[in-house]
């Protein structure tokens, strides 16, 4: 990445230390204070007994970790971030490898199709998710309507999709796939352009065929913006509680919640912030690791 | 050679099919909300209707409660006002900050800059149990201006990201020759630098923009009362009546809210995809 500007000595190259400081100093200040500031206060409220409206503060040990590592909607929380999480990014990295494939050479319309296709992650997303439920209303869906006229239910027996568990867990998964879909092709495509056209050629040249070419040469050259995309699809979803909390708002009985809808299930409708600030924090392990790899993949690139 | 032509032409026809599948599947909520929009309810809430089709004269109805008796316009002002805030707040603390850490700071500009790249990986929804604390302190429950605080703690990372990278991009012999011609660095930077990435600063007045408007953890956990929303709280919160929903006048608003985000946004994709792809595309 700093590669051009270490290049030469000059004089623009020369430190100043004071004037960075201070032209950094504001921003750096800003998010200290309301990043790592109440990150801390997340850690402080999971190990007391806060509620809103509660101005005595106690020290409780590990009793907020240890009453809701033995609540039921806790473990399915767990249990659905993960499927929500792995799922969806299933879905999208079929999906978007086949979509970047077909959108890469230029083609009359190609503008307007690119537009199309990035609505769902362009649009916000809490407007995104009011258009699914609509689709899936336990009525008036359009999609129970199609599977009624092509004779799969009977008129007036079309499921639920929102309002049965196992369904309602798949439609908040592709949901999920189809706002990160977009995402992940324009950065897959990002890096199908800046592979040199004669190595797909010469492969061909060779005797490969197309799938062989993807497979075995395209996408293996791809492999750092392929993790770019991966890793931030998962970051996306894992926390986001924005589909969830429209779709479902967590039920039916709890059968959709996820960490982050069930902290704010339990922390701020529920006012008992400890719960909800230890619930939060089991995001950050799997973040972690996350931010780990990406950091290795920055690294490895800057490398080479 | 005709069996090549063949072979070229089942291609296309396949590209052409995947395009056609994927494109309506994403893009098909949108087009619903567009028709849904139109419909009058008669239309919509009787079952026999086949719903791709325009069982009763389109009307303009929905547009008009929305637009009349519901906040909507109210909404839109809001998320405006704060988007323009949050930019120039943004702006002010991203563009110096970017700056001297791609030109001043040696090694440490390096390290700093991985540590703001981490920061934009810390999620709102890590954040909001205890920042609603905070908000309550400055006693700021319920105001845009909670909002306003708290939005630059996502955008400034993600706009110092996209900066670094572009501010890194022109050679520092210009202002090296700006300095020698006797403007100090500070000047160089101001007058230089300022105007030469002003493409790169309307990406983040831009990015800053949409990231407000879809904003929704911060907006649905701080602000309460109906006329303090921002569209993607407001729509779906309020547009909800118990349990009746307006889905007419929902997709419509829906529909209104998106397509200037998804427009403006398709304008700057690629410069947005530079700040993603995080060094791993040059």
């Amino acid at each position: 990445m700093a590669v051009a500007s270490a290049r030469i000595k000059s004089v623009a190259s020369a430190q100043s230390p004071f004037l960075s400081t201070l032209m950094f100093a504001p921003a750096a200040l800003y998010i200290l204070l309301l990043v790592g500031g109440p990150f801390l206060l997340a850690i402080f409220y999971a190990f007391s007994d806060a509620r809103i409206g509660n101005t005595e503060l106690h020290f409780v040990g590990l009793e907020n970790f240890r009453s809701i590592l033995q609540s039921p909607s806790f473990r399915l929380a767990i249990r659905n971030s993960f499927i929500f999480t792995i799922g969806s990014q299933i879905v999208v990295i079929v999906g978007a490898n086949i979509l970047a494939i077909a959108l890469e050479n230029a083609f009359r319309g190609r503008g307007l199709v690119r537009f199309l296709i990035l609505l769902p992650w362009v649009a916000p997303i809490s407007l995104g998710a009011i258009g699914w439920k609509w689709l899936l209303d336990s009525i008036y869906s359009v999609i129970s309507w199609v599977l009624v006229a092509l004779h799969f239910y009977k008129p007036f027996n079309a499921p639920m999709w929102l309002g049965e568990p196992r369904l309602a867990i798949a439609s908040v998964l592709l949901v999920h796939s189809w706002r990160i879909i977009p995402f992940s092709t324009v950065i897959l495509l990002a890096g199908r352009t800046a592979i040199p056209k004669d190595i797909p050629e010469a492969a061909a040249v060779d005797g490969a065929g197309f799938w062989r070419t993807q497979l075995q040469i395209v996408i293996p050259m791809m492999r750092p913006i392929l993790s770019v995309a991966v890793l931030f699809g998962l970051i996306f979803t894992f926390t986001d509680m924005t589909v969830v909390y429209i779709l479902t708002a967590g039920g039916p009985f709890d059968s959709t919640q996820t960490l982050p809808s069930l902290a704010f299930a339990l922390g701020i409708q529920g006012s008992d912030l400890a719960a909800g600030a230890a619930i939060s924090l089991f995001l950050v392990p799997l973040l972690v690791v996350l931010a780990y790899f990406m950091l290795r993949v920055a690294r490895r690139s800057e490398v080479n | 050679m005709p069996l090549k032509f063949s072979h070229r032409l089942f291609g296309k026809l396949v590209r052409g099919a995947v395009l056609a599948v994927f494109t309506t599947l994403l893009a098909f909520p949108f087009y619903w909300m567009l028709i849904t929009s139109f419909k009058q309810n008669v239309d919509l809430y009787t079952m026999e209707n086949n719903p791709f089709l325009f069982n009763a004269k389109p009307t303009l109805d929905h547009l008009k409660f929305l637009f009349t008796e519901t906040r909507f316009v109210r909404w839109l002002g809001n998320t405006v006002f704060v988007g323009v805030i949050v930019v120039a707040i943004t702006l002010v603390l991203a563009v110096p900050a970017a700056y001297a850490l791609a030109r001043l700071a040696g090694r440490w500009g390096e390290r700093l800059g991985i540590a703001i790249f981490l920061t934009y990986l810390v999620p709102p929804t890590l954040l909001f149990i205890p920042l609603s604390r905070v908000i309550a302190f400055f006693r700021l429950q319920d105001s845009l201006w909670a909002l306003i605080l708290v939005y630059p703690t996502f955008t400034v990372p993600f706009s110092i990201w996209l900066l670094m990278g572009f501010f890194k991009s022109i050679p520092c012999e210009l202002e090296d020759a700006a300095m020698v011609d006797g403007l100090t660095r500070f000047g160089a930077f101001l007058k230089l630098m300022i105007p030469i990435s002003i493409s790169g600063i309307l990406t983040v007045v831009i990015f800053t923009f949409t990231l407000v408007t879809q904003e929704f953890v911060y907006a649905l956990t701080f602000i309460s009362s109906e006329s303090n929303q921002m569209i993607g709280t407001g729509i779906p919160i309020f547009l909800v009546r118990g349990d009746v929903y307006y889905w007419g006048a929902l997709m419509a608003a829906c529909l209104v809210a998106s397509l200037p985000v998804a427009f403006l946004y398709n304008l700057f994709l690629d410069r947005f995809i530079a700040g993603f792809t995080v060094g791993a595309v040059k």
